[in-house]
Formats: structure tokens, C-alpha cells, sequence
């Protein structure tokens, strides 16, 4: 075949000796394993080998969050469109909602891919390697878990540094102690916080979120108006402006400032649920976060008990709180903080990352505990920012080996004990 | 035993939590009751714990004074809800202590034989291999020239550092050749067979009244030494140490493993006399592991035996493996001595003891799905491949593999069986591209992911071959060597370790009760494709040189 031929060709030409040659072959070598399976035959030990391999399991998660882009991408028209009082129910406007998502969604996603890759595939290239497919699944995460008009440069710095300092300093896929998208995300918010929190940012296409403030559309908004001109369906009305009353606020916010009641005047449960409300990219949508994490349970590719500890703790952690009451923001009953803000997708995305969890079983739990708990101290107890997952999550892992370590401590005890 | 201490110890911290909460509760007015209940409900919940804990360790301690077994028996408040709920085991372990294992994984090959015929192949030649046995210097002292003709059983070979273990000849005949590979190390001993076996006669009249040292210099002597297997290491036994216990497994569970049921049929006497001798060699028990996975019960011939301690086992692979065994009955550390056998060295061993001959015949499956009739083949021990597999062969680009697909070598046509191999593996070489071959795989493969359609099919038989499947990555997915390992040891820490050359964490997470065939099912199953067993080994003589 021409294209298996033309690859082996490379794949068994001369060895490069400039960067740019490595650069070249690196790439090449990566599109030749996308496409095929490579012909390497077990050498010492056993001599058949599972079918599953790591590029496998990574496109497995990359399939899990497509329900999640898919929604989220759709959310962000909605949003738009929701806050100018224009096309309230939810399918109403459909095309333009769906292309000024679109519009939002794809500027960042390649962004996050060209500068992740780009920086993967380089230093792939110095070390002579094969590029590792960890961003596989780290890119479409920090896609999901940006504000929608984020700027791409800053984008493209936060992703620079989670690569190169969360992840190629320490090795490489696989040596990593944080997660590699909540560090793009925590640079963000630490570097430059108005970006990504406060009350302008969940909503796309306004420059703030205010009263009267009127939508911006780009020449991409005019190329797509010429279409739907064509079609005759509606275009992108350069007019629209936000109507009184709509101040943006996520729930978390809302609950911030008076507890579960004020969240429910401006949202309802279902809304909630559904995932019809401001937030990140991929954050909102409760049933397809559900569908992903059941998927990636029943294929073990994600570990139950670190879902089920982090439900567990922040239940516990809530139930605490409920009855401690001091602020508005604790009494909102402990079942419904799954409903806000982005904990369902931490715990079912983010936690579960295997490289950065705790690898004992044992272990596992107690990681999910912790972040569940300290997730959920930090998102109520902290007067600055309503949202913990993303500094629970590092946090924890900063400790995950120090938990391993004990629980391989209690091993090595009961094995000397049964001496 | 559960541990009562911690919680009596959390007592005083929680009426300490109630004291200082009471006090909290005189500067404000509501909330602090719930708390309150909260805290005294916990207490509740801990003191009737630490009551339960503190009575069931008495009642352990009543029964061991009393001498009822406490393993056997469940001696708990708390019923054992596994054998409540759980299938009952089957009549023929009448009753015993079955383990049950959840983890493991069955990996289901084509091309088995069917063990209710043994057919007679005619084998030419048969080797002694020097390289089977691990510790051996690579050249050792030869006691044969090539051309001299020679009995089953005259010693081949010795180590020149403990010339008293002598490696005999499995067949009588002349001495073909003497064949050296690298360094001019011996590969093997090749003996051209007679038509007619002869075999050297010891006298083993008194054999069962003899003592201790006397059975260990006639096993040095008779080469019964060299078929005995020590671990941790799995290295030949010292004749100097005196073994803590014996095991036997008396099933495979390896992938398209022999079935030691037709293998013993008819020979119950000779392995009772074999297990009564070496009993006399341990200070412990000879320990039988029998399976209650299969519908019918294990032969009668390993029923039968006296003078051993029997333990049932059920579960997939690695069920079968003796290193899981020793784990779940007597578990070893570095500094422990056990002896482990094969059931066909058992045999010889036994009709050595009994009749005072040498016999290394060996039953051999020939199974996977390049061969064109799997089947089973009586020959002796270390038979040419080249002619148990005469004509039987499918396709030219086969790997012929010296054992089961998962701790087997890879062998050329003009090779020889080990000492230890029952089983010869004939499977594809996998060395081709496939176009998108890891999202959607043509061919069905063997796999424990739920992302393949396995789960729908759990009888079919795979026809596989040696591609990897994936190149090798650092480690990403956890808890995977675990689920199908039962054994109470973190591999994934301990390969990690082995790497980064801890000797102290090492031995600490207990690579000594670790064997290759036990790691196998976990590089199996890897999905960075790691190569456990060379680490693992590589782990075991560090281990080893240190001391």
C-alpha cells in the first residue's frame, strides 16, 4: 500500500541530526502510529499482549467528554442569547446559537492543541522519543474547562506553562504530580483572575455584563450571516443588548451571597440539572458529565472508588456544614452543591486522572475523601472565589504520594508481622 | 485480629470533643445541640465497635486454647457473608477450606488439545540443558565426551561450585553432541535415543528408613536433586538447608496448559512414594494445592495421597500458580527456604525412590492455533521440538514457544525442550501493521478492557498472535496488576522499586514470594507494555547477590 510504504520509508530512513529534521520525524512518527499499529513483536517475557495500550485508553476518555464539548458548545449561544432576552426557550434559534458556539469553542481548541502539541512534540524530539499521547485527553479537558471568551493568548501561556513546568519538567506523560489542565487553569486564575472569575466572564460576546451593554460579532459572524442570508433562516442581529436584570451570575455566586433561595429566584433545579446556566465550556451539563463517568467507569478506565470517595466526602463535608450554618452559603442543603458549579465534573474528569491519583487501591479512596471534603471547605468557606475543585484537586495531589506511602507502609508492616 | 487499641484510644478524644463543644454551646445559642447528638451518636457507634472488636479477639484466643483451627473456622459475630451468599463448593472437597480468588484472568487460546488421548511420537534425539538451571556456572564440569554412549540416568554434568548435584541424562543412548553458544557456554547436552531405554539402577531398598542425610545424598547422586526447585530465587535447593515446606500444585492454569489429571493416571503409588520421601526432607509439611474449579474432581491419584496437607483452590488464573499458593497457606520471606516441583518431576522423582530407575518420561501438550492437531504426546524430558511438532505445523511465520504463551522462551526449529516444559505453544508472529489497529481492531483479541467486546463472548477462544498491541510508555493506568494478581502485594510499587534499585523497599513489599510465572498475567495485562518479568528477575538477583 502507497501510504504504508511511503511511512516505513521515513519510518527506516537515516537518522536526522538537526532539530528541525528530529522535529520533522518526531511528527512523522506520531501521524505513522496514529494511523497504524505499530509491527513491534514481544521480545523476553510473554509473548501475546493485552490489546489495550495507552493511546486506546486516552481516545476512550477523549470519547467520554465529546457529550460534554458538544453541550457546552451549544450553552454558550444559548447564554448569549438568553441574557438579550432573544430566543429564551432552549431550541429556539438553534443554528445561530450552535455557530456562535462554535465560533467560541473552536479558536480555543485549537489554540490548546497547537501550543500543547506543539511544546510536546518539541521536546518529544529532543529526547528522541515518541510523542506520548497524555494530551490527548489534557487538551479537550482544558478546552472544557475555560470561560468561553477567554483570550487566546493567554490561553496559549497557561497552556505553555502547565505543559512545560506541569509536565515535560518532570518526564514527560506519566511523571506529572499536578494535573496538567487544572494547572493551565490555576495560572489563569492566579496571573490574570478577572479572566476567568467574577460575574463578566460566563457569558460570551458582551464586553461586560451589564445592562445595556450590546453584543460584538466578529467578520466570522458576518461570513456565517451571508449563509443564513442565503438559507433564509435569522442571522446575528448587531443590536441586541443585554436586558435589565441579567447579571451573568453563576449559582455559585448567587449562593455565595444568600443561600439556596437566591440561587433558586434566578435558576430553577432543573436548569441546574440540565445544564442551561453559565459556566465554564463543559462544566454544566449534569446527565452528559453522568453518561461520561458511567462510560468511563464500565470500561474501568476511570477508578470508581475515587468518584464514589469524592461523592462520599463532599456529601460528608456538606452535611457538616448544613449544620453548622454560620454563612447563607452554608445552609444550602448538602445534595444540591452536585447541581452548581463544576464539582460533578471535577470528580469524574479530574480527580480520576490516574497518573496524578493515588495508585493503591486503598489509597484511592482516601484521595477521593479528601478532595471531596476539601473541595467543598474551600468553595464555602472562602470569601474570594466560589469554587474549589480546581485548588482542592492540586492540592490533594501534592499529597497523593505521601498517601501511597503509607498505605504501602501498612503492607510492608503486615508482611514483616506475618514473618 | 482485628486491632481494638485505636479504637479505645478515640474514646477520650471524642468525650474531650463533647466537653469542649458544651462549652462552645455557652456562647452561642442554636446549632450546638445537633452537633452534640452528632458527637455522642459517633461515640455511640465507636464504643460498640471496640466492645465487638474486644470480644472477637477473645473468643480467637478461647479457641486456640481450646485447639480448634481458627483458619478454618469463622469465629466472628459478624457472619461470613461469602459463605452465606457465595456458590457452595463443590462435594468433593467434602467440606475443606476452598480459597477463592476474585482476581486473576483466564486467557482463552484456540487450539487445545484434548487431554483424553496421549499419542507416541517419535522423538530422535533429547537434551540436557545446562541454561535451565539458574544458578549453574555456564560451563560446568562435563562428565560425558561426545560419542560416549550412556544409561537414563548417568550424571551429564556438575557445577564446579558444588560438585555433589549431579545433572543426569533423561534418555539412554550416545552422546550426540555437545552444543556451546556464546562464550562457549553449554547450551545443551544432546543424547541420540536408543530404541530401547536403559536405565541406571540405584538400590532403594531402605530407602524409606534412611535418614535424612543419606535421602539427600542418594537424590544428590541420582540426579532426583536437579528436577527440585527452591524459592525465593527458584534456584536449585542448598543441600545444606533444610526447607521450611514443600508445595506441590497439581494443576496449570496457564493458557492452553497440560492437564495433570491423564499425566498421573494409574501412577498413584509412585507419588505416594515420592511425597513420602520428601516429606522426611522438609521440617514442615509437603503441601498438595488442588482445584475445586472444575465440575469433575481432581484425580483420584492426587485424592489418595497420605501424609501431605491438601488445600483447594478456585479461581482464573493465576490460581494455579504454586507462588499464590505458598502465599495463601505459609508465606515466605527473603530469608525462608521452600521447595516447589512440577507434578511430571514428582513422578520421576517417585518411580526413582520406589524402583531405584531412572524414568524422565514426560507427557508434552502441543497446542495453539498454528498447530494443525493439537494433541497430547508421551516422550521423555527435553525432547526435539523439530519432531514432536513434525508436520503438524501451519503457516511459515509461526513463533514456536518453549512452554505457555505467558513465561515460555521463544525457541528455534532445532531446540529442545527444558526440564521443567510440558508444553509446547505454536502461535503466529505478529510483526505486520494494522491500519487504525488500536480504535478499531480487525481481529478479536484477548483483553480484560470492557472497551472490546470480550465481555459479550466470555467462551471464546482467541486465535492471537506476538504483536504488542502498543509501544512501551512510563506507567499511566493503576490498579491493574492488582485485579489480576490475588496476592496481597502492590506489583506496580514493587516493579517501581526494582527500577529504582530500593533493595529495602524491595524486600519490604515482598518480592521474594514472587516467581516470573507469577508476574506474567500482570505484564499481560499492562498497558504501558512494560517487560515485568525481566525487571522482576533483575529485581531477584539483587536481591540474591546481597545475600
Amino acid at each position: 500500500m502507497g501510504l504504508l510504504d511511503f511511512f516505513k520509508k521515513i519510518e527506516h530512513g537515516e537518522k536526522p541530526k538537526t532539530l528541525v529534521g528530529k522535529i520533522g520525524h518526531t511528527l512523522s512518527d506520531a501521524v505513522f502510529t496514529f494511523l497504524y499499529s505499530p509491527n513491534e513483536v514481544t521480545a523476553e517475557g510473554v509473548h501475546i499482549r493485552d490489546g489495550m495500550d495507552l493511546k486506546r485508553t486516552m481516545f476512550h476518555v477523549m470519547i467520554a467528554l465529546q457529550l460534554c464539548l458538544l453541550f457546552g458548545t451549544y450553552n454558550i449561544g444559548h447564554q448569549h442569547f438568553t441574557a438579550m432576552g432573544q430566543y429564551l426557550g432552549f431550541l429556539e434559534g438553534f443554528h445561530l446559537k450552535l455557530f456562535h458556539g462554535f465560533i467560541k469553542v473552536l479558536p480555543i481548541f485549537l489554540v490548546v492543541h497547537a501550543v500543547g502539541l506543539g511544546i510536546e512534540i518539541y521536546f518529544a524530539a529532543k529526547k528522541g522519543h515518541a510523542v506520548e499521547e497524555g494530551f490527548l485527553v489534557s487538551g479537550p479537558l482544558i478546552v472544557l474547562i475555560m470561560p468561553p471568551d477567554v483570550p487566546l493568548w493567554i490561553l496559549a501561556v497557561s497552556v505553555a506553562f502547565a505543559v512545560i513546568i506541569g509536565k515535560e519538567a518532570f518526564g514527560g506523560t506519566g511523571m506529572n504530580i499536578w494535573n496538567v489542565a487544572l494547572l493551565a487553569r490555576v495560572f489563569i486564575f492566579f496571573a490574570y483572575p478577572t479572566t476567568i472569575s467574577g460575574d463578566n466572564v460566563w457569558v460570551s460576546g458582551f464586553e461586560t455584563v451589564a445592562a445595556g451593554v450590546t453584543a460584538e460579532y466578529g467578520w466570522v459572524h458576518n461570513i456565517f450571516n451571508v449563509l443564513f442570508g442565503w438559507i433564509g433562516i435569522d442571522q446575528f442581529q448587531s443590536g441586541g443588548a443585554i436586558v435589565d436584570g441579567f447579571t451573568g451570575a453563576t449559582p455559585l455566586a448567587l449562593a455565595y451571597q444568600g443561600g439556596w433561595p437566591a440561587v433558586t429566584e434566578v435558576y430553577s433545579t432543573s436548569q441546574m440539572f440540565w445544564g442551561t446556566i453559565p459556566g465554564s465550556i463543559g462544566e454544566t451539563s449534569k446527565p452528559f458529565i453522568v453518561i461520561g463517568a458511567i462510560f468511563l467507569m464500565v470500561t474501568k478506565i476511570a477508578s470508581w472508588r475515587i468518584i464514589l470517595g469524592c461523592l462520599l466526602g463532599a456529601a460528608g463535608m456538606g452535611m457538616v456544614l448544613n449544620l453548622w450554618g454560620a454563612t447563607p452559603f452554608m445552609t444550602v442543603p448538602w445534595y444540591y452543591h452536585a447541581w452548581m458549579g463544576s464539582a460533578l465534573f471535577a470528580f469524574a474528569f479530574m480527580a480520576t486522572d490516574p497518573v496524578t491519583a493515588t495508585s493503591t487501591t486503598r489509597g484511592k479512596w482516601i484521595y477521593g475523601i479528601l478532595i471531596g471534603s476539601i473541595g467543598l471547605i474551600i468553595r464555602i468557606l472562602n470569601p474570594a472565589y466560589p469554587e474549589g475543585w480546581m485548588l482542592a484537586i492540586l492540592f490533594v495531589n501534592t499529597f497523593s504520594a505521601l498517601i501511597d506511602h503509607y498505605v504501602l507502609e501498612a503492607n510492608i508492616k503486615r508482611r514483616l508481622s506475618r514473618a | 485480629m482485628k486491632k481494638p487499641l485505636s479504637l479505645i484510644r478515640s474514646v477520650p478524644l471524642l468525650g474531650f470533643l463533647l466537653v469542649a463543644d458544651q462549652l462552645s454551646a455557652q456562647s452561642s445559642s442554636t446549632g450546638s445541640s445537633y452537633v452534640m447528638y452528632m458527637l455522642i451518636g459517633l461515640g455511640v457507634i465507636l464504643a460498640a465497635a471496640a466492645i465487638m472488636s474486644v470480644s472477637e479477639n477473645l473468643m480467637q484466643i478461647e479457641a486456640q486454647k481450646s485447639g480448634v483451627d481458627t483458619t478454618k473456622n469463622n469465629f466472628s459475630i459478624i457472619p461470613n457473608f461469602s459463605e452465606l451468599f457465595g456458590k457452595p463448593a463443590p462435594e468433593y472437597t467434602e467440606g475443606a477450606q476452598v480459597h477463592q480468588f476474585n482476581k486473576g484472568h483466564d486467557i482463552l487460546l484456540a487450539g487445545e488439545a484434548d487431554p483424553s488421548v496421549i499419542k507416541h511420537v517419535d522423538v530422535s534425539s533429547f537434551a540436557l540443558r545446562p541454561v535451565n538451571f539458574r544458578e549453574l556456572s555456564p560451563i560446568p564440569r562435563m562428565l560425558v565426551k561426545a560419542g560416549q554412549e550412556v544409561h537414563a540416568g548417568e550424571p551429564l554434568f556438575e557445577d564446579k561450585k558444588d560438585d555433589r548435584v549431579k545433572y543426569v541424562s533423561p534418555v539412554s543412548g550416545e552422546v550426540a553432541e555437545i552444543r556451546r553458544g556464546d562464550k562457549r557456554a553449554i547450551t545443551d547436552v544432546i543424547i541420540l535415543a536408543d530404541k530401547a531405554q536403559r536405565s541406571v539402577k540405584h538400590d532403594v531398598s531402605n530407602l524409606m528408613n534412611a535418614t535424612r542425610d543419606d535421602i539427600v545424598a542418594f537424590f544428590l547422586k541420582s540426579g532426583a536433586w536437579s528436577h527440585l526447585n527452591q524459592r525465593p530465587y527458584d534456584v536449585i535447593p542448598d543441600p545444606d538447608v533444610i526447607p521450611n515446606n514443600i508445595f506441590i500444585s497439581t494443576f496449570d492454569t496457564a493458557p492452553l496448559a497440560i492437564d495433570y489429571n491423564v499425566v498421573v493416571q494409574g501412577k498413584a503409588e509412585v507419588l505416594q512414594a515420592a511425597v513420602n520421601v520428601l516429606a522426611k526432607l522438609t521440617s514442615g509439611k509437603v503441601h498438595i494445592g488442588l482445584s475445586a474449579d472444575k465440575e469433575t474432581a481432581p484425580a483420584t491419584e492426587f485424592l489418595g495421597l497420605t501424609g501431605v496437607q491438601k488445600s483447594w483452590y478456585k479461581g482464573a488464573h493465576p490460581a494455579g500458580n504454586v507462588g499464590v499458593h505458598i502465599h495463601h497457606t505459609a508465606p515466605i520471606n527473603a530469608t525462608s527456604v521452600v521447595w516447589t516441583l512440577g507434578i511430571q518431576d514428582l513422578l520421576t522423582i517417585g518411580q526413582l525412590c520406589l524402583t531405584g530407575e531412572y524414568n524422565a518420561e514426560r507427557v508434552v501438550v502441543i497446542a495453539g492455533d498454528q498447530v494443525s492437531e493439537p494433541q497430547y504426546v508421551k516422550t521423555y524430558s527435553g525432547a526435539k521440538i523439530s519432531d514432536l511438532l513434525r508436520g503438524n505445523l501451519k503457516g511459515d511465520h509461526n513463533r514456536i514457544i518453549a512452554g505457555d504463551v505467558l513465561t515460555g522462551k521463544k525457541q528455534s526449529d532445532d531446540a529442545y525442550l527444558g526440564i521443567h516444559d510440558d508444553q509446547v505453544t505454536v502461535i503466529k508472529e505478529g510483526d505486520d501493521y494494522e491500519m487504525f489497529g488500536w480504535l478499531v481492531p480487525i481481529k478479536p483479541r484477548p483483553s480484560i478492557s470492557n472497551t472490546f467486546p470480550n465481555f459479550l463472548y466470555p467462551n471464546h477462544r482467541f486465535e492471537v498472535d506476538t504483536n504488542t498491541h502498543g509501544e512501551r510508555r512510563a506507567f499511566v493506568v493503576t490498579g491493574q496488576y492488582e485485579a489480576v494478581l490475588p496476592m496481597d502485594i502492590y506489583v506496580q510499587q514493587l516493579t517501581k522499586s526494582i527500577m529504582a534499585n530500593d533493595y529495602e523497599r524491595m524486600e519490604g513489599l515482598g518480592i521474594a514470594e514472587l516467581s516470573e510465572e507469577d508476574v506474567a498475567i500482570c505484564e499481560f495485562v499492562c498497558t504501558s507494555k512494560m517487560p515485568l518479568q525481566k525487571i522482576l528477575r533483575d529485581g531477584l538477583n539483587m536481591m540474591r547477590e546481597q545475600g
